[in-house]
């Protein structure tokens, strides 16, 4: 692949502005929506389309500069920590709801059941609240409810994410050893395994609401485990997403083993939703 | 010069008019747009401080009504804090760090665009809010619930628009790390880096680390409101306190992120004057990256009166106290620069010099807040308000002054008017005295923030405050004069514009062609 010698700076683009402008829209169709105007969910949805038709046109546009070999190894360079960097903004994003979740369980659920120097306060505000996990609190919000169990489908999805992890990487040894078969093949298990893993989810939130009567709104232990599940569950949809694009991409013949970051980019965000995952396995579920 | 320039804009065939604004990816078109939007907010906000401290001229209630009062010291801040401050570092960084590193543009120029222009639309998501029959935010910038969980309208507003600023800060934070490390001339070691590179790197990592902890504690605040959670509900289990604890997590490094580029910005200057190489490199950059950890294990001194262990204000207010040792470190290299140094006194050096004493002011004022039991009696008074303006206003503001001052000649191309430059200069430094320092009286007098009537005991610094605070906002009318006709016209600056000065970005014209170090220059 000819490769420039000089850094790629780009002249000009269109797709930001439409980005932005995207952005925008679906932000005030969000707000208007929550305000109970008619035409929000409009305004919202068409600004949706806005983002989407921005992320395909970039895309594209990088993708066919990717492939006309207008990227040079320091380019290559600027992506990879760009993705990095990217990835760990994402990991703070769930470090706030983890925090929330610890908080709740060291500090405030402690505190409201009489801990530390909360006795009287306890007595005289929330009579015969007890610290227990998971509650939903001393007002019982959203009623009696049943909390999730760690083993059964929420083990078998961590046996689902887990082993995407290791198609994925199968899939990237096969990129390396030019071996196309077992790379499209891998990367079809994995995205097929995350949307599975998508799915019995949407099935576990189904059966919460139904058979349980777990909700978003059932105290704290409802508003972190859909919170953190859920926030978790749009991100391997996303991830997914990125592995159809790259599928696309190899069945297309694109990437080579020695130029491949669009690939690896992807496979990063994979194993960012596996361990993040794998501390909601513990910390949510489990303990 | 202006042939080289000239030339260079000729072989680019990029659009002219607003589409060149919309759709540019060069980091000098995009740091002018970020200046530009930041000047703007300065003076929206600032006009928004006038109101506050026109109906603070005298107590009782004259001139608005006590909730409009409250949404203007609400957006007063949020435009200051997203719209003015970081904005212009932003805008700072995008034009200066490539030319300090001799890089051929940011790493990524198109992120950097989409950074840019998410901004505008916050800013109207926000700023509508205004026009709503139910009006603005008006819970505080802190956002604590279940205060602002009685916003009207505004509220997803509000949310939203943090959220397209967060996402704004990070896109901005990742492209100026990714230049940095990726982008350095050959032979740019990391310790050779100038400072202001190295504090802005170092603000871009917390950047990274904490706007997404914003985003979400915001987004808790919006399933709180409209999704039935209950993570701020003590009835549901959870606490409101927690959401103190997360947005100070944010919000304490987000104080750094507005004043370590102005810490960077002071140590290009101050040596540039004092005709001597900066006292101490290594050490202000260690000073800085000490700095930077520290912020994040310091948050809950925001917090002291609202309920915490004895253990936890122990280790916050000594974590605290602490952070004076990097900060003593860089005050003092800064003094030691100039020491025995030929210096002149023009403005960008005037106010440099405003902000090395100013700033301490600020900082000896936090130190006092640090003292957990005194902070019981400071918390939530005046005192507060006149401590982080001081950081603040003397503190970044002047930073951002004294680097425009600085690099205005290289933008333009022409030097700035210099009698001007120092009335506005004095002007600015006298009246944000006058306006501050008073309010560290009536605050240990114990008059509350964010309250638009008093007690007759403190009129009289009220009034001095107020003044000030006119005198302030008006001069800045002149800032923007200084600014317009510097652009417009004037004397010739030459490539190095100031006798003393140093560094890869005075080796370039005056003013800098549309694209430099498209081969990258060598470092000895």
């Amino acid at each position: 692949m000819a490769q420039s010698q000089a850094y790629y700076v780009p002249h000009g683009s269109n797709w930001p502005i439409v980005g932005a402008v995207g952005l925008f829209l679906l932000m005030l169709g969000l707000s208007t929506t929550l305000n109970g105007l008619g035409f929000g969910p409009v305004l919202a949805w068409t600004g949706v389309a806005v983002v989407v038709v921005m992320l395909v046109g970039w895309f594209s546009t990088v993708i066919g500069e990717s492939e006309g070999g207008t990227y040079n190894q320091q380019v290559d360079r600027s992506f990879r920590m760009g993705m990095t960097w990217f990835i760990i903004s994402e990991v703070m994003f769930f470090a706030a709801f983890f925090g929330a979740l610890f908080y709740a369980r060291q500090m405030a659920v402690p505190w409201l059941g009489g801990e530390s120097n909360n006795f009287f306060t306890n007595l005289l505000l929330y009579p015969g609240y007890e610290n227990t996990w998971p509650t939903n609190g001393p007002g019982a919000i959203g009623g009696e409810y049943e909390p999730m169990a760690a083993l059964g489908l929420p083990a078998l999805n961590t046996a689902i994410l887990l082993s995407s992890g290791v198609t994925i990487t199968i899939a990237h040894h096969a990129l390396k050893d030019n071996n196309r078969s077992v790379l499209n093949w891998g990367l079809f298990a994995t995205f097929m395994l995350g949307f599975l893993f998508v799915t019995l989810q949407a099935y576990e939130y189904h059966h919460a609401y139904e058979a349980m009567n777990l909700k978003l709104s059932t105290g704290i232990y409802g508003s972190t485990f859909f919170m953190l599940t859920g926030f978790h569950g749009l991100h391997v949809t996303l991830g997914a997403t990125m592995l159809v694009v790259i599928w696309v991409r190899c069945l297309k013949g694109h990437f080579t083993p020695n130029h491949h970051f669009g690939f690896e980019g992807v496979a990063w965000y994979w194993h960012f939703v596996d361990v993040v995952w794998l501390g909601l396995y513990i910390f949510v579920y489990w303990l | 010069m202006s042939t080289a320039a000239a030339t260079h804009e000729h072989h680019d065939h990029h659009p002219t008019g607003i589409m060149r604004w919309l759709t540019t990816t060069n980091h000098k078109d995009i740091g002018t747009l970020y200046l530009v939007f930041s000047l703007t907010m300065f003076l929206v906000g600032g006009s928004m401080a006038l109101v506050i401290r026109a109906e603070l001229f005298q107590p009782g209630l004259q001139l608005v009504d006590p909730g409009f009062f409250n949404q203007m010291t609400t957006m007063h801040a949020l435009i200051m804090v997203f719209g003015a401050i970081m904005p212009a570092f932003v805008g700072l960084a995008n034009w200066m760090v490539p030319l300090m590193i001799g890089a051929p543009d940011m790493a990524l120029p198109r992120l950097n665009n989409w950074s840019f222009w998410i901004l505008p639309m916050a800013f109207s998501l926000l700023g509508m809010t205004l026009l709503f029959p139910s009006g603005a935010p008006a819970a505080g910038w802190t956002m604590y619930p279940p205060l602002v969980l009685q916003t009207g309208d505004a509220f997803p507003f509000l949310i939203f628009a943090v959220h397209l600023m967060g996402i704004s800060s990070v896109l901005g934070a990742i492209n100026i790390i990714v230049t940095i490390m990726n982008m350095r001339a050959p032979g740019m070691g990391l310790l050779k880096m100038p400072l202001f590179v190295w504090t802005w790197l170092i603000t871009a990592y917390l950047l990274i680390l904490v706007m997404p902890v914003l985003a979400g504690a915001v987004t808790m605040l919006l399933t709180d409101k409209y999704f039935g959670t209950s993570f701020f509900q003590a009835a549901g289990g959870g606490d409101p306190v927690m959401f103190q604890h997360i947005f100070w997590f944010f919000g304490h490094p987000e104080v750094y992120i507005m004043i370590l580029p102005a810490f960077g910005v002071v140590s290009q200057v101050i040596p540039t004057f004092a005709r001597k190489p900066l006292f101490g490199y290594d050490s202000m950059v260690y000073a800085t990256a000490s700095i930077a950890f520290l912020s994040f294990i310091v948050w809950a001194h925001h917090m002291f009166t609202v309920g915490m262990p004895l253990a936890g204000q122990l280790f916050f207010m000594f974590s605290t106290m602490l952070i004076a040792v990097p900060t003593g470190v860089k005050v003092f290299n800064w003094v030691a620069t100039m020491w025995k140094g030929s210096m002149t006194f023009e403005t960008p050096m005037l106010f440099a010099l405003a902000f090395v004493f100013l700033f301490t002011i600020g900082g000896f004022s936090g130190l006092m807040l640090a003292i957990a039991p005194a902070d019981l009696q400071y918390h939530d008074t005046y005192f507060v308000v006149a401590h982080f303006h001081y950081v603040l206003v003397p503190g970044a503001a002047f930073g951002i002054m004294a680097a425009v001052y600085y690099w205005l000649p290289k933008w333009t191309g022409h030097m700035y008017n210099e009698k001007l430059g120092k009335l506005h200069f004095w002007l600015s430094a006298i009246s944000v005295n006058v306006t501050f320092f008073p309010q560290h009286f009536v605050g240990l007098a114990g008059m509350p923030r964010r309250i638009p009537d008093y007690s007759t005991q403190f009129a009289d610094f009220n009034m001095i405050s107020s003044v000030g605070a006119f005198v302030f906002g008006f001069s800045q009318l002149l800032f923007v004069y200084v600014i317009w006709s510097c652009a417009r016209g004037g004397q010739k600056a030459t490539d190095q514009v100031w006798e003393g000065a140093e560094g890869l970005e005075w080796t370039v014209p005056s003013p800098a062609p549309h694209h430099t170090f498209d081969t990258p220059p060598v470092i000895r």
